[in-house]
């Protein structure tokens, strides 16, 4: 009798089923594995990026290839946000809300300088990186990325996921969420003590190391630092 | 470098000096430069009514207005106690094809103006935005609210004494508060209006601009619309930057069609330097314009014909800017943010076969317009959706400052490129399409023509690319070869004081224009002679036409309000800067 040859493992944490008729798996791992190749972005495109993010869903590149073209413009359908561009002080309550508009399990990406980090408008209007307002989970550098680069940053996400770090992290007890605001009814602003207190004025901003938020206060000061000239 | 002024003689010069003896003055300027007319804020309106009126004046067109705040210009340039505030109106004529700076100087306390909304209304936003980044007030102005800044924020960020890093916080209390919005319970609304907001994370704007309407089931009845949602402080961050350190900064305000932008800037400069750049670098960029206003005709097309359900062509159009995206990734490394054009010339010589590389590119382009034309100009569908809708008149498409396909469109033939021809354009054949109707369609068919225009023109420009260097050999502006660098002596000083101190430009003020693919694109520049722009204001052509917005739509139905956004083809990086 002739034995089926041996077929590849379905997925990571899957065994290889060697032609019988069922697969044993964990729950979780075959409801990530699912997830990672449904995801279903909501290009929260304002600038530069989006042109590119354009690029990255149309013919030539064609993000179907990564089961994330499902494009939806309603964050109660999505569950990937893609920030593509700059973000304004004046867009920051907006981008807020459309992220908590989103149901769970929820990621975001931040494509490109401008929404990582403010890019080079270090300047009155712009916020120094979306990570202020909404959690970030994959950062993607360029000014703006190539397509290549975003679908690099989308499958590094997809890995993420199936590998339930992401889903661990946040469960564990040394995540902290980012702050959002002191009120916890009150979903805008977004933005940190540290950054908020910079800007509006109201007092000297920390030193590194001197709260929990650190990383954000470090920021602040980027901001308030003597700048280009 | 040093340019000699002039007294330009104006035809309707003597009838202004009758009509308001001793209150304008004209300005010496230098010949590069348009000419200015100085008046105070008394006389303001007064002359601006007479520069529409008289034929012999005839200014049709509001284009700009750039605010000064002169405080920190040294010595001999320094403003007296009156004069820290500086309002320069641009108009252009375009029965004359003349430009006119008409100048006012303001002082320091309460600088305040009559608003000319009643003589262009174009002036609207301009003065709206002037007041949110400058502080000058424009009294009589209908709607003096902050534009480009959200209401938490505190102070005029463009003024020299605004710390450019300064944020506030803004909250969701500080959006936009429409009095159409407020509305919505009024008693004397029998119509059971309601109040729709479009807008700024919405698939079909583009982008972030966000218009409140006012609806009777699906027709509109008021509409207010909004921008400064990508205000990113483009106009601060130059100030702070060398001159070529602006460069990157400009492919980011219309970032569909990057080069441009970065030309149109580059050109300005090289104007207030008095210095030309080679045949090739001329050549190199007009070919490489015109690739750019292909590609931003096919991205506003295609994604206007996607959001009014022809998804198609969306695959189509993009094709060839993906091949378009390979040309220029050869000649500067980027694909979208080029970063090419330099003071004096490019950053480097295009690639060997540049000329080969960009005639290949052109029967894809053709023949993916041929399918998009195929499949729209003469559907049922789209004529439905697109002829009558979104009706802009000519004398509507002046008076609130349109320029580019959206002017055409309404039978203009205003073409910067045609008209005031720079880089290469005065040297080769085209026709400037214009359309009569004013409609979507219009701008729809005007934009298909443009691209066959283009194409025309790259043709024309590739038979007879020219050789030799693609920079200017004056060494204040450009860095000089390494083998210079490292065996004369000259060579390391130039290269010594062009990285270290960067382009001296001397100390001046310019309108330089150049034909953006929405539009007269214009760089109001001024300069102190320290190695930094003084002001660099930037005349977006996005910005009047977003402006007319809510008025064009007024009346139509929501369906249409979006294709006529999308045929204006609003791109918000230059809306906002």
């Amino acid at each position: 009798m002739k034995t089926p040859p041996p077929q590849p493992p379905l997925g990571p944490g899957m065994p290889s089923t060697s032609g019988a008729d069922f697969l044993t798996t964990k729950l979780d791992v075959a409801v990530q594995w699912a997830q990672s190749n449904s995801l279903w972005p909501m290009p929260f495109g304002t600038a530069c990026c989006a042109i590119e993010f354009m690029s990255v869903v149309s013919s030539h590149y064609d993000l179907a290839r990564f089961g994330a073209e499902v494009v939806r413009f309603s964050p109660r359908q999505a569950d990937l946000l893609i920030v593509a561009g700059t973000v304004v002080d004046k867009l920051a309550p907006v981008l807020k809300k459309i992220y908590d508009q989103m149901s769970e399990p929820k990621w975001v990406i931040s494509m490109g300088v401008c929404a990582s980090t403010g890019g080079f408008y270090r300047a009155y209007h712009v916020v120094q990186g979306i990570d202020e307002i909404v959690p970030v989970d994959v950062y993607v550098a360029g000014c703006p990325p190539t397509p290549e680069n975003l679908i690099h940053g989308i499958m590094e996400l997809q890995k993420r996921i199936q590998s339930g770090e992401l889903a661990r992290h946040r469960a564990s007890k040394t995540f902290v969420p980012i702050r959002v605001g002191t009120d916890p009814d009150l979903s805008i602003p977004a933005y940190s003590d540290a950054v908020m207190a910079h800007m509006t004025g109201k007092k000297e901003l920390p030193q590194i190391g001197e709260t929990a938020e650190s990383e954000l206060s470090a920021k602040a000061r980027g901001q308030a630092g003597e700048g280009h000239r | 470098m040093s340019a000699t002024l002039t007294r330009p003689s104006l035809s309707f010069g003597p009838v202004l000096e009758q009509k308001l003896e001793g209150r304008v003055t004209v300005e010496e300027r230098p010949g590069s430069d348009i000419a200015t007319l100085v008046t105070d804020a008394a006389t303001l309106k007064e002359a601006a009514l007479f520069l529409r009126d008289d034929p012999a004046a005839a200014f049709d067109l509001f284009l700009d207005l750039a605010s000064v705040d002169r405080s920190k210009l040294p010595g001999s340039l320094a403003p007296g106690k009156d004069g820290r505030f500086q309002a320069n109106y641009i108009l252009y004529s375009t029965k004359r094809n003349e430009h006119l700076r008409l100048r006012v100087n303001l002082p320091e306390k309460d600088p305040a103006v009559p608003s000319l909304t009643g003589v262009w209304p174009a002036a609207n936003w301009f003065e709206r935005e002037a007041w949110d980044l400058m502080g000058i007030r424009f009294e009589g102005h209908p709607n003096l609210q902050r534009l480009l800044t959200h209401n938490g924020f505190v102070g005029h960020a463009l003024r020299k004494d605004y710390d450019k890093s300064q944020r506030w916080l803004c909250t969701e209390e500080d959006l936009l508060k429409t009095e159409l919005a407020a509305k919505t319970d009024d008693p004397a609304d029998m119509f059971e209006t309601m109040t729709l907001n479009f807008g700024p994370s919405h698939p079909t704007t583009h982008g972030t601009l966000r218009i409140v309407m006012r609806v009777d089931g699906e027709r509109i009845v008021a509409a207010e619309s909004e921008c400064g949602y990508l205000h990113r402080c483009f106009e601060k961050m130059s100030e702070s930057h060398t001159w070529v350190q602006v460069i990157p900064y400009t492919d980011r305000l219309n970032y569909c069609s990057p080069m441009i932008n970065g030309n149109g800037y580059a050109l300005a400069v090289e104007k207030m330097l008095g210095i030309d750049v080679p045949p090739r670098a001329k050549a190199a960029r007009t070919v490489l314009n015109e690739f750019s206003r292909i590609m931003d005709h096919l991205v506003c097309m295609a994604a206007n014909l996607v959001d009014i359900g022809a998804l198609t062509n969306f695959w189509y159009a993009f094709q060839p800017r993906e091949e378009i995206y390979g040309l220029l990734e050869a000649c500067c490394g980027a694909r979208l943010t080029s970063s090419y054009a330099r003071i004096g010339g490019l950053a480097k010589d295009v690639p060997d076969n540049f000329v080969e590389w960009s005639r290949s590119l052109l029967p894809g382009i053709r023949d993916r317009v041929a399918d998009v034309d195929g499949l729209i100009t003469k559907n049922k569908i789209a004529w439905n959706r697109l002829r009558g809708t979104g009706v802009v008149t000519k004398e509507q498409a002046l008076a609130w400052g349109f320029t580019g396909p959206c002017l055409r469109a309404s039978g203009v033939p205003y073409d910067v490129r045609k008209d005031k021809p720079y880089e290469m354009y005065g040297d080769v054949d085209f026709d400037v399409p214009i359309a009569t109707d004013g409609d979507n369609f219009a701008r729809y068919i005007v934009r298909m023509e443009e691209i066959r225009q283009s194409m025309r023109i790259i043709e024309q420009i590739l038979t007879r690319f020219p050789k030799g260097p693609v920079n200017t050999d004056d060494y204040r502006v450009i860095l000089p070869p390494k083998e210079m660098v490292y065996n004369e002596m000259e060579g390391l000083i130039y290269h010594f004081k062009l990285v270290f101190e960067g382009v001296k430009v001397p100390a001046g003020e310019i309108y330089s224009f150049t034909e953006g693919a929405n539009g007269e694109l214009g760089y109001s520049l001024v300069s102190d002679g320290s190695g930094f722009p003084y002001r660099v204001k930037v005349r977006p052509p996005c910005f009047p036409l977003f402006a007319a917005y809510e008025n064009i739509i007024k009346g139509g139905m929501v369906s249409d309000a979006v294709a006529t956004l999308g045929l204006l083809n609003i791109i918000a990086g230059e809306l906002d800067r």
